[in-house]
């Protein structure tokens, strides 16, 4: 029996994401066993291999960041209740131009045109979930589906780019851009890790979320949109402001870390340039209670489970996509125990009478 | 002239996919529930289906498998939101990247397998008809289901009082369950009914319409699907005319490709997706008409006893 | 002595925060019209769920005809006789009449037997309803017809009546006391939930009072005068309103022949709404909610800007086109009718939910005082006597009448110079209502102009300097108080107002 607590729990608003990783694991390691491996081997490479070594957790932080930088715009649209699903659309467009930038460097560029690069990645990112805000500001169209549709588009416009007009000529006819000059490299937070000053952006954009969400009335006033519609507009917020402000925050996070990914780890830009994160970054967001700082934890834990999952593949035999299985599972799970943040959990019978037995009517 | 009959022909083809899924989602909505978890379930019953005929053969366990498979999902989707009362989009979306995960991981052994030849169908008579016949009676029963299934739907929405009863649920569910109605339970039903027609359309699209299985061969159906019960406003004929639409679109896509038009084949291949979003551009324009026709209680918790 | 039709005994509800119903017990006799009495928060819906099904109680039993029952649902309450009429009706407005009513009958006949069954009752009881129409087409009173229809066809023993007539006007009261008279006549036994004293004098032959969850009197209220009903619902007699005449002032808020198309088909278009407030007096607008009072509103405070500038006036300013935010910083504020959802963020504090409507502890930048914030919050809790575990408390920890306080006195304390104020007292417990009606009229000798839209009558008339009556989109001429009774307006709620010449 569920009943409803009188107010919500503070201690399950924190205790429900670790009780759900639990869950998660749990199901794990049944799953795990059911292919034929050791559980508690695939525990191992899923959480121990991928932070025990200063070197591991460096590509922790790599894979971390963009999941990060997109999870915390991504947290600016949900807590409005603007659902941009689309956000590895515009991770994939702010990618197609920070490469085209990246493009246009010869062996003497200056080194400015890295942030040329992340300007035109945040331009892109913009555009794209712009035309979402378009669509539903103009003509209110489900932003789920228009974001999303838009997703499709940007990979189909990406294949074009590098089977087409930017394939590299002396590429052996690979669909591929070639590789970016060496200035226009992201640069490294230090040496010996692939770790970036994207790293430092994100965190960042940690502290800056946390300004804007509870230290401003502008914060205020977009979430109030997203608890309350009616509220908002009677305090006079407007709903269209928030709207825009939602998306082109997200969009252009998004495209920021396509384009520290693709000036940074990849170096080129090819039809692989599209790796999830921007789905993956729902779930960052969702597990980390769409708050700054949770985010940061989630994000570590989702990339644990990329790693993880490639570990897997490599030491285990197991597929790839069991990443793709945890994650979506974590989410569920999370939801699931969501439920105790308001609800109590309660055992009752059937309801005890003082008065003499209680008999059918007829 | 002979190839214009072979057009309507894949139109229809290809338009029951959509048709099958969409008009499962219109069951859920009408109920009141969103399921943003259509392209999630068409994925694991994709998978669910091929592997069965693959292993035994037979079209019609493989479609029962992948009705099974959707159902599943979907009743474990409704468990979170019709009794813990979960946010349906979220909830939706976990349902749709887990079953992406999933049918990937599911489906590594597959992806090289193939079915042995897919059947004709042709109906006696009808199908010998020039023009018409290729065109319309040639095609696998499940083409003629969905037609069946949409005009069964419009009886049962509109003159059943079973139907009468979803409508009215997903109208206001309070009002239900002041009635006595178990509202819970009914929607959990057409929970699991949208999600069976769901799984009925991903095994009809890896069973039969392309006989394979590739890693997200979906490829946003079921997104486009939920689009399409918008864009139908919740009323059957019109969703099943939407996915015969875009049936054409793809036809259309197929057809631009192989006559050698210079337009590069990814701008084809964003046909569907761009015409989706004009769909809905269009339909959503005037807040008053989905307003008139959208289950006024769509996405919305119940809480029983408050 | 005949067997009970109904007898409740020792029942006792708890919900997590408050006990809803303490060792209740009630006696009904065939026949009998039986009134419960009590004002909001008594626990009188909760008793009525009780009977109805839809809630089980922790302790106590109910005993129909003398024999012991369990009614664990709606159906089972069907079956057995029980049928209800709901405060907020359990209607579908996409639906038709006659399929509204054959959902609510259970298994039976087909929709066109059910169609005749529904003309027939209706002539019997002189009720005018048509099963054709559809639901949404229907104004509040004849939507309650149509649930009083669906509960005459189950041959109802036992109707339960929840506050019906907050949705009538005073005529279609008379018309609704002949119906429920004709009833009992026929054996029906009739539970009348409400919280007017007057209704229940007229037509009730028994009592039960409740306060608090429990029960705190039970007579026969022909009996009874109101004051002693008033001691038994609330421990005192209802506290007197000192009122002192109303010198007005410069112009407040002038609208002149507002008209706005409805956004929707279930909404009330405004067709030329004129009116006036003054600075120092009270002006009261009367009338069944469903007429237009929602979008007027709307208009006035900001939240819908499609009106022609110049038929807002807010101290002469053309106003009709600008946001909330704006008529604030002229001067305006407004207490909207929803509290939760609409006057306040539920899940927010108090402190943050201050700043829905308040700037002073934001700076210039935008920049949140938090410090500032929490003390501001902190002053109003105390200054309105809300009762709230803090300024961090979450909006919807607090009773209605704590919030509905608080939400008041933030607006007040705002130092407005026009306050539109909607269904002030809704909801709230008569303690609450008092204060707020008192800082209202305190508000309005301060100079403050002051608009209220009620459909309590009783309270408009305690608090109104003038009133103005709300029907069908249009506004009547403006009725000084002194010359309003309750069958004028009564008239007036259905538009009648030009057969009379005009008044000043």
């Amino acid at each position: 029996m569920l009943e409803q607590r009188p107010a919500p729990s503070r201690f399950w608003s924190l205790a429900s994401p670790v009780l759900a990783l639990a869950l998660t694991v749990l199901i794990g390691m049944v799953l795990f066993a059911a292919l034929g491996k050791d559980p508690v081997r695939g525990l191992q490479v899923f959480f121990w291999e991928p932070i025990k070594s200063a070197y591991a957790l460096s590509e922790l932080m790599v894979k971390a960041t963009p999941l990060l930088i997109i999870a915390l715009g991504l947290a600016v649209c949900f807590r409005s209740n603007v659902w941009n699903i689309g956000a590895e659309g515009q991770y994939v467009i702010g990618a197609v131009l920070a490469g085209g930038v990246a493009l246009l460097a010869d062996k003497d560029s200056s080194r400015w045109i890295v942030l040329a690069i992340l300007l035109a990645g945040i331009a892109g990112g913009m555009a794209w979930a712009g035309l979402t805000a378009f669509l539903r500001d103009r003509f209110n169209a489900n932003e789920i589906l228009v974001s999303l549709m838009l997703v499709y588009v940007a990979e189909q416009l990406l294949n074009y780019m590098v089977f087409g007009p930017w394939k590299d000529p002396a590429g052996y006819n690979f669909p591929q851009t070639k590789t970016f000059e060496a200035v226009t490299q992201i640069p490294r937070l230090m040496t010996g890790s692939r770790v970036s000053i994207g790293l430092l952006l994100a965190l960042l954009g940690v502290a800056g979320l946390w300004v804007f969400l509870f230290r401003t009335r502008a914060g205020f006033a977009q979430q109030v949109g997203g608890l309350a519609p009616a509220a908002a507009r009677y305090a006079g917020f407007s709903s269209r402001k928030a709207l825009w402000t939602a998306l082109l925050a997200s969009g252009a996070a998004a495209g920021l870390a396509g384009a520290l990914e693709v000036a940074g780890p990849i170096g080129q830009l090819t039809p692989y340039v599209p790796a999830g994160y921007g789905f993956a970054a729902i779930i960052v967001a969702f597990v980390g209670r769409l708050h700054p700082v949770g985010m940061v934890f989630s994000a570590v834990l989702m990339s644990m489970f990329y790693i993880g999952g490639e570990l897997a593949q490599s030491r285990l035999g197991l597929p790839k996509s069991l990443t793709g299985v945890f994650q979506g599972l974590l989410l569920f799970t999370l939801l699931a125990c969501d439920t105790l943040v308001a609800y109590r959990v309660r055992f009752v019978r059937a309801p005890a009478t003082v008065a003499p037995v209680v008999k059918e009517a007829h | 002239m002979d190839s214009y009959a072979l057009l309507i022909a894949a139109t229809l083809n290809a338009g029951t996919v959509l048709a099958l899924a969409s008009l499962g989602l219109l069951i859920n909505e009408k109920a009141g529930i969103v399921n943003l978890g259509a392209e999630g379930m068409m994925l694991c019953a994709a998978i669910a289906g091929f592997a069965v005929v693959v292993h035994t053969g037979n079209d019609w366990l493989g479609f029962a498998a992948g009705m099974a498979a959707g159902a599943v999902l979907a009743a474990a989707f409704g468990a979170l939101t019709i009794w813990l009362n979960t946010n349906q989009y979220a909830t939706g979306l976990a349902l749709s990247l887990f079953g992406a995960g999933f049918s990937a991981f599911v489906g590594i052994g597959y992806v090289q397998e193939k079915l042995p030849p897919r059947p004709q169908f042709s109906i006696p008579v009808l199908g010998d008809i020039p023009l018409v016949g290729p065109a319309l009676f040639r095609q696998h029963p499940m083409v003629y289901l969905a037609i069946a299934l949409t005009v069964w739907l419009i009886w049962f929405l509109d003159r059943s009082r079973a139907g009468l009863v979803l409508r009215s649920v997903g109208e206001s569910p309070s009002s239900a369950h002041a009635l006595g109605y178990p509202v819970r339970w009914i929607r959990l039903a057409a929970v699991v009914a949208g999600g069976a027609l769901c799984g009925l359309a991903g095994a009809y699209l890896s069973v039969i319409y392309t006989p394979l299985w590739i890693e997200g061969m979906v490829a946003g159906k079921g997104w486009i699907a939920l689009a399409l019960t918008t864009f139908g406003t919740w009323r059957p004929a019109r969703v099943l005319l939407g996915a015969y639409l875009f049936g054409g679109v793809t036809m259309l896509q197929f057809h631009l490709q192989g006559s050698g038009v210079d337009v590069p084949s990814q701008f084809l291949t964003m046909l569907p997706y761009l015409a989706t979003i004009l769909v809905l551009a269009l339909i959503s324009r005037n807040p008053a008409w989905i307003r008139v026709n959208m289950p006024a209680s769509l996405g919305k918790p119940f809480y029983p006893g408050s | 002595m005949s067997i009970p039709r109904l007898e409740l005994e020792h029942i006792t509800k708890r919900y997590p925060a408050v006990v809803a119903n303490s060792d209740v017990s009630l006696v009904v006799q065939p026949g009998e019209t039986h009134a419960v009495l009590g004002e909001n928060g008594a626990g009188k819906s909760t008793l009525m769920k009780i009977i109805y099904g839809a809630v089980k109680p922790d302790a106590g039993s109910v005993r129909w005809d003398g024999q012991p029952v369990a009614i664990r649902n709606p159906h089972e309450a069907r079956a057995l006789g029980i049928s209800m009429v709901f405060q907020h009706f359990s209607l579908f407005d996409t639906l038709t009449v006659a399929e509204n009513v054959w959902l609510g009958l259970g298994k039976t006949a087909s929709l066109a037997q059910v169609t005749r069954d529904i003309e027939a009752k209706a002539a019997e009881y002189g009720l005018d309803v048509n099963p054709s129409r559809h639901v949404h087409t229907l104004s509040v009173g004849e939507m309650q017809r149509v649930e009083i229809i669906r509960a005459l066809l189950t041959n109802p023993r036992l109707l339960i009546l929840d506050e019906p007539t907050s949705v009538l006007t005073p005529q279609a009261v008379e018309k609704l006391f002949a119906v429920l008279k004709q009833l009992a006549a026929q054996g029906c036994s009739i539970l009348y939930i409400s919280h007017k004293l007057h209704e229940i004098r007229e037509l009730c032959t028994r009592c039960t009072v409740m306060r608090g969850g429990k029960v705190t009197g039970d007579c026969d209220p022909r009996q009874e005068t109101n004051a002693s009903l008033s001691r038994m619902m609330i421990g005192a007699e209802p506290p007197a309103l000192a009122h002192r005449d109303s010198q007005p002032g410069g112009m407040a808020l002038r609208v002149k022949d507002l008209r706005l198309p409805s956004l929707d088909q279930f909404g009330v278009a405004l067709d030329g709404v004129s009116l006036e407030v003054r600075a120092g007096e009270v002006v009261g607008i009367a009338g069944v909610s469903g007429n237009g009072q929602q979008e007027l509103l709307q208009s006035l405070s900001g939240e819908d800007r499609r009106a022609a500038p110049s038929s807002i006036e807010l101290f002469g300013q053309a106003a009709g086109a600008m946001g909330p935010a704006h008529r604030r910083h002229l001067g305006l504020h407004f207490v909207p009718e929803e509290r939760l959802g609409r006057g306040a963020v539920p899940t927010l504090s108090l402190a943050d939910n201050l700043m829905l409507t308040r700037t002073e502890s934001v700076g210039r930048s935008g920049w949140i005082d938090t410090g500032a914030l929490k003390r501001q919050a902190q002053d109003i809790i105390a200054r309105f006597k809300v009762r709230a575990s803090g300024p961090e408390a979450p909006a919807q920890s607090l009773s209605g009448g704590n919030l509905q306080k608080y939400i008041v006195g933030r607006e007040i304390d705002a130092r407005p110079k026009l306050l539109i104020v909607s269904q002030p007292t809704w909801g709230v417990d008569v303690g609450a209502a008092a204060q707020i009606r008192a800082e209202l009229l305190a508000l309005r000798n301060a100079g403050c102009a002051v608009l209220v839209v009620s459909e309590e009558l009783e309270e408009l008339f305690d608090i109104s300097d003038r009133l103005y009556v709300m029907a069908k989109g249009r506004l009547s001429p403006s009725m000084p108080r002194a010359q309003a009774d309750v069958s004028r307006i009564g008239e007036w709620m259905s538009g009648l107002w030009d057969r009379e010449s005009a008044h000043a």
